[in-house]
């Protein structure tokens, strides 16, 4: 009784005082996906400052020799970095303690090679979490591997989903206390997503819970309280669908998991909904494009909040949503911060999934000219709205969304979130025949095209407080398409698609060093301390992804709707970058 | 990079080459280390010092009607013929033919042919289109339901499996000719994908129609044909009446965009079989229809 009077005690005095996140920071190794369980993807390393950091240069280049898009990061672990490749997802461990960082070991797995004929977009992988002397991933068909951090021997392996029914694996999985907690993709080809836990042990899948279904599917029970009247009810995740439609519902999780111990709640965010056009699936098609909150030990879903309702824009809703503790009109809030690819910078009270505020952070977005915060619920611009064989023009964002999966940083010093964002619209413009397994179909016709202002892309800064930008670095030729890192030496760190490595000053947003790597970036930036005490930074250089596939050779940048329509937003990249993967690791 | 390390790479790179290339039983079972080399099938006599390049097709190894990884399908049958009168010998490149099949196969040059595009197929070059076909009314005969048109009202008291291709728009057309009308409740989506485990994913629609879980299916009209006269009950198919003319679709092979020298040969061979082409066609029991009046 006493221990759990002074650990409450102690929570209390965490919520009245603390501004900081509800998990440590990163500081000399970098151990999960984004840095910490809150996903600030914040540095506490300092060395590196406005003043010294045009000192850096490459102290390490490792090509891959894989030539799909290099996503997510290195870990460093004691002295050893790990680096996760696209498919066949290797694992290379780098010794960081001798000269020249030679290799210690490389873990193959193997993964089944038909998962590439069907993975959507391109042959990904997200990254690595560390935990119990292991690393563990995911691999493109649908398994979760730990294998011995020293070693590099194989520990567990886990088939979590089935490449013949469509389902594929790209995320990274987060460690959370014993259990491994991952999600699956396949959206476009209507599985049906899911988060699922195995245990860190030996891999057993200890709990699964879906984000379409009758509530014992969807794991919502007695606990569930969502904020608002519109996510509460019983069987949303049928319901909310013509009759059987949750089945091929999509909703996947190919994005992040965030976790909160204090809390004890996991949060992520889920896609779009499957499989028919919205014409087809009348209804807001719960529990797609949602943030759910989860009781780790369980699964048990807390709070649920649907960002966008019966989607018609592709707005998955997979970003990462990032855990602090401010003040909102003056009164201590935990925060839940999710930069959505619908345009709208979402604070929510990540304790009940109250929607604080929704501002446009990228101000080309159109769809929706704002949130109502009494219902939670967007207000829908009609004539934006797609619709299957009619022209829509100048929809913002397009597709791809006001930002990707990459994710954003979030410095304490300057209480700003640095979110990595794209300018583009698109056009719906009625509907061509396509072709699948034998058989004709219509799609549509959608192209993609820079927004207004005459830039693809831009590095905001936000003030979550304030409900606004502070300052913003413009990208002119392509959108930022790379994660973010910040630091307590107030750096900004970033990469473009056309291959430049940026840092920027946290707290005014000027260019202070860039260096070209060798291909596009859509990984992104980490740091860690090296045996010999200094500060370092690593970021994977290698275009790719479903927008940076447009480098691809095979992709005709002749052709508009080409990669679904990206290449009309992106039909320049080839003169810019090529593919082909690579590590860097800058120091000074 | 330590030696052990390099070889490692390499041999990733070896692995995803390899891919395209595989038997579909070890497809199904193991992947490409036991299931390496190309399809290749003789058809020239043996090789002369300027013998012709292998004719070089991707293909489904698991999609009958269509293909198969045992030659089973109409197109292996076409590709054959073509390989025959062009007098090269035919090699396969397996592929499932999905979201980034032309990328991965004509595009990255695994191959040179494809068997079957709509002839207005945008990312390859179609060459004349060679069969047309519509989308059509599957029934179990003992029903005698008869349906023809998308307006019978009785529709709307039946339950309509479709085949369920994916999201953005992605549809087959009577899905949206359906809900056009106000047909959505009563849909069953049955993934074109299937369990790929299995041999012709995209029958389940079909068999659904046999086994009485949806009263009528709506599918393209070669595997309905197909599918249904494989079925253990007779089922009937039944063609859609014009007033929804989005339902027939040409049929072509297809080149890389260019490749206009392989495109004329190809045409060349598939005018001058017309007729065995259509014999084959029917003994897969392809619903045939005319091609539009040409438009001057």
């Amino acid at each position: 009784m006493r221990i759990r009077l002074t650990y409450l005690l102690a929570a209390a005095l965490c919520t009245a005082v603390s501004a900081q996140p509800p998990a440590s920071y990163p500081g000399a190794e970098w151990t999960l996906p984004n840095g910490d369980f809150a996903n600030t993807r914040y540095s506490t390393l300092a060395q590196i400052t406005p003043a010294n950091v045009a000192e850096l240069k490459p102290v390490n280049i490792m090509q891959t020799g894989i030539p799909n898009g290099h996503e997510g990061n290195p870990l460093v672990v004691g002295n050893t970095m790990y680096v996760v490749t696209p498919y066949p997802d290797n694992l290379i461990a780098i010794d960081l303690g001798k000269p020249d960082g030679p290799l210690k070991w490389v873990y193959e797995p193997h993964p089944d090679p038909r998962a590439v004929g069907i993975a959507c977009c391109d042959v990904v992988n997200r990254g690595a979490s560390y935990a119990d002397g292991k690393i563990i991933y995911n691999t493109l068909d649908a398994h979760t591997v730990a294998v011995d951090a020293r070693t590099g021997k194989l520990a567990w392996k886990t088939r979590v989903g089935d490449i013949n029914l469509g389902e594929t694996i790209t995320m990274a999985p987060l460690v959370v206390k014993d259990k491994v907690i991952v999600g699956n993709s396949g959206g476009e080809l209507g599985v049906r997503g899911y988060v699922a836990a195995l245990s860190v042990a030996d891999g057993h899948e200890l709990w699964r819970a879906y984000n379409s279904g009758p509530d014992v599917d969807v794991k919502i029970g007695p606990g569930f309280k969502a904020f608002y009247p519109k996510d509460q009810g019983k069987d949303l995740g049928v319901s909310s669908w013509p009759a059987n439609q949750w089945k091929l519902g999509g909703g996947t999780v190919w994005g992040w998991i965030s976790y909160d111990p204090e809390l004890n709640l996991i949060y992520y965010g889920s896609g779009n909904p499957g499989v028919w056009n919205p014409d087809l699936r009348p209804g807001d098609n719960k529990w797609s494009c949602s943030i759910i909150a989860r009781n780790p030990d369980d699964g048990s879903a807390r709070w649920a909040f649907q960002i966008v309702p019966h989607d018609a824009w592709d707005y998955d809703e997979i970003m990462e949503n990032v855990l602090v503790d401010l003040n909102i009109g003056g009164q201590p809030r935990k925060l839940l911060l999710h930069p959505g690819r619908s345009g709208f910078m979402f604070v929510l009270d990540r304790t009940n999934g109250e929607l604080l505020s929704a501002e446009k952070f990228q101000q080309s977005t159109n769809w929706a000219d704002g949130y109502d915060l009494k219902t939670g619920k967007p207000r829908e611009v009609a004539d934006k709205r797609t619709k299957f064989g009619a022209v829509t023009k100048g929809i913002c964002p397009s597709s791809t969304g006001a930002k990707e999966f990459v994710p954003s940083a979030f410095s304490p010093r300057t209480g700003l979130l640095y979110i990595p964002a794209h300018n583009t619209c698109m056009d719906y413009e009625g509907i061509e025949a396509n072709y699948i397994a034998g058989t004709p179909y219509l799609g549509a016709d959608v192209k993609m095209y820079p927004g207004p202002g005459g830039y693809q892309g831009e590095l905001v800064a936000w003030d979550p407080v304030a409900a606004k930008q502070v300052w913003g670095a413009k990208e002119e030729k392509f959108p930022v398409y790379s994660g973010v890192l910040a630091t307590a030496g107030d750096v900004v760190f970033y990469g473009t698609m056309d291959g430049w490595f940026k840092a920027v000053d946290a707290r005014s947003g000027k260019p202070l060093w860039k260096f070209k790597t060798g291909s596009g970036i859509v990984g992104n930036p980490m740091t860690f301390t090296g045996p010999d005490g200094k500060q370092y930074v690593a970021v994977y250089s290698g275009v790719g992804g479903w927008m940076g596939a447009v480098a691809f050779p095979a992709i005709s940048t002749d052709d508009p709707y080409a990669a679904l329509g990206v290449v009309g937003a992106m039909k320049d990249i080839k003169q810019y970058t090529s593919p082909g993967g690579a590590l860097y690791v800058f120091g000074r | 990079m330590s030696s052990d390390a390099s070889k490692a790479l390499l041999s990733l790179a070896v692995a995803v080459v390899a891919l395209g290339a595989m038997d579909i039983e070890m497809w199904n079972r193991q992947g490409p280390a036991a299931a390496g080399g190309l399809a290749l099938i003789p058809i020239a006599h043996a090789a002369t010092p300027g013998e012709p390049s292998p004719l070089r097709v991707c293909a489904d190894p698991n999609n009958l009607p269509f293909s198969n990884q045992r030659g089973e399908g109409f197109e292996n049958v076409l590709a054959l013929m073509l390989a025959r009168e062009l007098k090269r010998n035919l090699e396969y490149t397996w592929w499932p033919q999905r979201r980034g099949f032309i990328r991965n196969t004509l595009k990255s040059g695994r191959c040179d042919l494809v068997m079957g595009i709509p002839a207005n197929f945008e990312m390859a070059e179609p060459t004349a289109p060679y069969y047309r076909s519509e989308y059509v009314f599957v029934m179990r005969a003992d029903r005698k339901l008869d349906l023809h048109s998308l307006d019978d009202p009785r529709l709307r008291g039946l339950s309509i499996g479709l085949h369920a291709i994916g999201d953005d728009y992605a549809n087959v057309p009577p899905a949206q000719a359906l809900a056009a009308r106000g047909m959505v409740g009563n849909i069953r989506g049955y993934s074109i994908y299937g369990d790929y485990s299995r041999p012709d994913p995209p029958r389940a629609l079909i068999d659904a129609v046999a086994r009485g879980e949806v009263d009528v299916a709506i599918a393209w009209g070669p595997l309905a044909g197909y599918f249904a006269a494989r079925e253990p009950v007779p089922l009937e198919i039944a063609a859609i009446d014009a007033r929804d003319p989005g339902m027939q679709f040409s049929i072509s092979a297809g080149v890389r965009r260019g490749d206009d020298a392989l495109k004329s040969a190809v045409e060349r061979v598939l005018a001058s079989r017309h007729a065995e082409i259509e014999g084959v066609l029917r003994e897969y029991h392809v619903p045939l229809v005319k091609p539009p009046e040409e438009k001057s």
